[in-house]
């Protein structure tokens, strides 16, 4: 396929995930900042915008850094590259530049979710609603592409672009619920809808430590940091169907295997010690893939330019 | 809703009402509108809009998204107007080919004197590059779209030629889509010959195209990119025929074969479908600057490596001074009349021409030769005197370029305005597709809108609308019906879970009441 097209599909992935994940993020902060009278609002926002990737001047002392500025920065201003709004529109961008390749109800989906952007319609609704909305959307597109598309490479670059950034994103919100103590694990477990299955799971037992081995290390929940790096991992697989005997050929997939085995071999309690750092390590290994994807499949969509002389 | 539309109708012909009473094609569609009422026609007005924001049927303007306008009622072409519409096209893409294969060959049609040398080397759209150039089957012409117009009597006339790049084409696809969803009940009265087909007739054009010795060529479209304001129809042509949509930086042209960049690598590609004018195709012969194309295109053409569909250099063909020729070529080349007429043009270039038409500017359209788009037109009767002053200098100043035809009220078709129905002015741009063996017409083509009330120019980048066009296939054939089966087989679903238990017994007992109703002996 069209090196061009398989990128737009990559990030058609990434944006779609980005979109959905910050609005379970900012669910979860927002309701942590509401309930919880201890959680010193400035603080929390401002970590909260760093952990989104988010600079913030820390000379700037004329702008609030309070909910309402956190929900502009990351939901609603179309300016901001890190908001939802900006995120949707790119995802459905980019949808308009593969449009041949996708299904038309898989780009309807798109395009409606989009629409509600430049309409005011996504501006309008109450925070709650909103981050309701976008994970209710998120879910359709993501469900139209499981019923419609074929699986080939253009849905490999898909599932790999949304396992990248599901990676990435539960890494986010697992370092935003070490922000707070206390009730933010129960939160970020329930923002992940994974309450139920972690109690199940864990047969009750509520514990910090329990809490950020599910999300971090479970190999069967679908959020779970390692399981969205596996899946990564099958997608750059069947990528490269041909195959080799000896190591790993394809850069990303060796870097996505290594942070992936390191997550699960090494000891928890390290993990939980240093968790925002090795979170963000585990962001950059994330970037770093996406590099190298991008060199290995999508290098040819640069332009080679013609510089000619008029005679 | 209806009621007041006489009073509205102009000098134009109408094609819905003759005076008063309703034409051939319209009366089975009037009553049957007049039936659903105001109301429930808004309700259909407003879900036809908002459907094509949702499915993205848009184009651009300045960089605006906006959806393709769309009025709810179709315009209806009865099969014997449409076969001799067909029959003309036919005839005038034949004349074109053989036109073109001519200028860019030995150039006979110059030597006998039918058309003036001149014409042709000063025609700016004339590309030396291509000549030399042997498009495989022959075809040059592979997509072309004629616009007509149909004048005071209700004759069609041709208006002008596109063998470029015509575009349109998507929206005749996706209108008759919307308007089947939107008037189901009148769709289902009329038998109408159906568009579809377009893609796979297209694709089987471009097959047939390919390079010698190519066979199973890899086809692609090729798109300036998506701030094209065409670029929902090109995605759209790609999608339904299942072909790659490129840009010129998916292209690169290695010893004069042309690859595409794909995540395997290069692929060669062997006919595009190129949507992109030839200025901007390829930089190393045309626009040193273009980014839109891909260097080395016309050298791989030229080694009959690749085919370019449309064929480089037709521009020619379309100029609007060659125009002017086409009867005579009709004549020159097939030995026949034409089918469908020319409107009266005057060559500035002509002095006697000139002559005629300087001190009637105000009563005549004026057109650039090479302009498209509606660009540059200066109709007369709407003019300023300063306009108009202006007018005549560039005209002095270069006669060459310009022609003048006389102020014709194209046709009126109501069209639904503020919950009423007023007459405005259309055209049609019927599409053929030429595969080297038959030139086959898409029946109905794309009917464009003024929605002004008197305007009289449609283009849709200057604020045009379309309409769904019917081309009726005549006298309905007798309907075979099928006897029912005695029994209905058993739909009931092998497996079921728990909670489908309730439910499917039920099924199983209203397929029982369903049966033993068959059962009775009519």
């Amino acid at each position: 396929m069209l090196s061009r097209i398989a990128e737009s599909l990559f990030w058609i992935g990434r944006y779609v995930e980005r979109a959905e994940d910050t609005a379970r993020i900012l669910d979860v902060q927002t309701q942590l900042i509401l309930e919880d009278p201890g959680v010193d609002e400035e603080t929390t926002c401002r970590s909260l915008l760093s952990i989104m990737g988010v600079e913030v001047d820390p000379e700037d002392t004329a702008t609030a850094i309070d909910t309402a500025e956190v929900l502009r920065v990351l939901a609603y201003d179309t300016s901001s590259s890190a908001s939802i709004a900006a995120t949707l529109a790119a995802a459905r961008e980019s949808a308009r530049r593969a449009r041949e390749t996708l299904s038309t109800s898989m780009w309807e989906a798109m395009n409606t979710t989009y629409r509600a952007i430049p309409s005011g319609h996504f501006r309008s609704m109450r925070p709650p609603v909103a981050f309701r909305w976008v994970r209710d959307r998120a879910a359709q597109i993501n469900g139209i592409g499981e019923a419609t598309m074929t699986r080939d490479e253009g849905y490999q670059f898909l599932v790999l672009g949304r396992s990248i950034e599901r990676a990435d994103m539960t890494s986010r919100l697992v370092a935003t619920a070490a922000l707070t103590s206390g009730s933010a694990w129960g939160t970020s477990l329930r923002a992940c809808g994974a309450y139920e299955a972690f109690l199940r799971t864990y047969k009750g037992l509520e514990t910090e430590r329990g809490a950020a081995e599910f999300l971090l290390l479970d190999r069967l929940f679908p959020r779970s940091v390692v399981f969205g790096l596996t899946q990564a991992e099958r997608a750059l697989e069947s990528l490269e169907s041909a195959g080799t005997r000896v190591g790993v050929q394809n850069e990303a997939q060796r870097l996505l295997g290594r942070t992936r085995a390191e997550l699960e071999y090494r000891s928890l309690s390290d993990f939980v010690a240093e968790l925002p750092s090795e979170m963000e390590r585990l962001q950059r290994t994330c970037a770093l893939a996406t590099d190298a994807i991008t060199r290995r499949y999508f290098a040819g969509a640069e332009a080679t330019e013609w510089h000619g002389v008029r005679a | 809703m209806f009621e007041d539309y006489a009073s509205g109708m102009g000098a134009a012909y109408d094609e819905m009402y003759d005076a008063s009473d309703l034409r051939t094609p319209y009366r089975q569609l009037q009553p049957s509108l007049q039936e659903m009422g105001p109301a429930e026609l808004q309700t259909r007005v407003e879900a036809l809009q908002s459907s094509y924001l949702d499915q993205g049927v848009t184009f651009d303007i300045g960089g605006e998204e906006r959806a393709f306008p769309l009025d709810v009622l179709p315009r209806v072409i009865e099969m014997d107007q449409w076969a001799k519409v067909e029959a003309g096209v036919q005839q005038r893409v034949a004349t074109l080919e053989k036109f073109l294969a001519d200028v860019y060959d030995a150039g006979e049609v110059l030597n006998d004197g039918v058309i003036p040398r001149r014409v042709i080397t000063t025609s700016s759209h004339f590309h030396r590059a291509a000549a030399g150039i042997e498009p495989p089957n022959g075809v040059r012409v592979h997509v072309s779209g004629i616009d007509l117009i149909r004048d005071d009597d209700g004759e069609f006339r041709v208006l002008e030629d596109n063998v470029r790049v015509p575009s349109g084409v998507s929206y005749v696809m996706t209108n008759r889509r919307a308007i089947a969803a939107a008037l189901p009940e009148v769709f289902a009265e009329h038998r109408i010959r159906p568009v579809a087909g377009y893609p796979q007739k297209l694709l089987t054009a471009l097959r047939a195209a390919a390079p010698a010795g190519v066979t199973d060529p890899n086809v692609v479209v090729l798109t300036p990119g998506v701030f094209n304001g065409a670029y929902f129809e090109h995605a759209l042509l790609a999608r339904t025929m299942g072909v790659e949509l490129v840009e010129g930086r998916d292209l690169e042209c290695r010893r004069g074969r042309v690859m595409m960049r794909t995540t395997q690598g290069l692929e060669p590609v062997h006919v595009i479908y190129r949507r992109v004018d030839d200025e901007f195709l390829d930089p190393v012969h045309f626009r040193s600057t273009s980014l839109l194309g891909c260097s080395g295109l016309l050298n791989a053409a030229r080694a009959g490596n690749v085919t370019i569909a449309n064929a480089v250099g037709n521009g020619v063909a379309d100029d609007k001074l060659v125009y002017t020729y086409l009867p005579d070529l009709v004549r020159y080349y097939l030995g026949e009349e034409p089918v469908l007429n020319n409107v009266d043009t005057w060559r500035l270039g002509d002095a006697d021409h000139r002559e005629e038409v300087m001190d009637r500017l105000d009563e005549l359209v004026l057109k650039p030769v090479d302009g498209s788009g509606g660009k540059g037109i200066v109709i007369g009767p709407h003019a300023t005197r300063a306009e108009l002053d202006e007018l005549r200098e560039k005209v002095l100043a270069d006669p060459r370029s310009w022609i003048a035809q006389p102020v014709i009220q194209l046709s009126t078709v109501p069209t639904y305005v503020n919950g009423v129905m007023r007459p405005r002015h259309v055209d049609l741009r019927p599409f053929a597709v030429n595969d080297g063996h038959r030139v086959w017409v898409l029946p109905g083509g794309l009917t464009r809108v003024a929605l002004g009330e008197g305007e009289l120019i449609v283009n849709s980048s200057r604020g045009g609308g379309s309409k769904d066009t019917w081309v009726l296939a005549g006298k309905s054939r007798p309907v075979i019906r099928v006897e029912p089966e005695r029994t209905l087989p058993h739909a009931t679903p092998q497996d079921v879970g728990p909670a489908l238990e309730s439910f499917s017994s039920q099924q199983d007992q209203q397929q029982q009441q369903v049966e033993t109703i068959e059962e009775q002996p009519c």
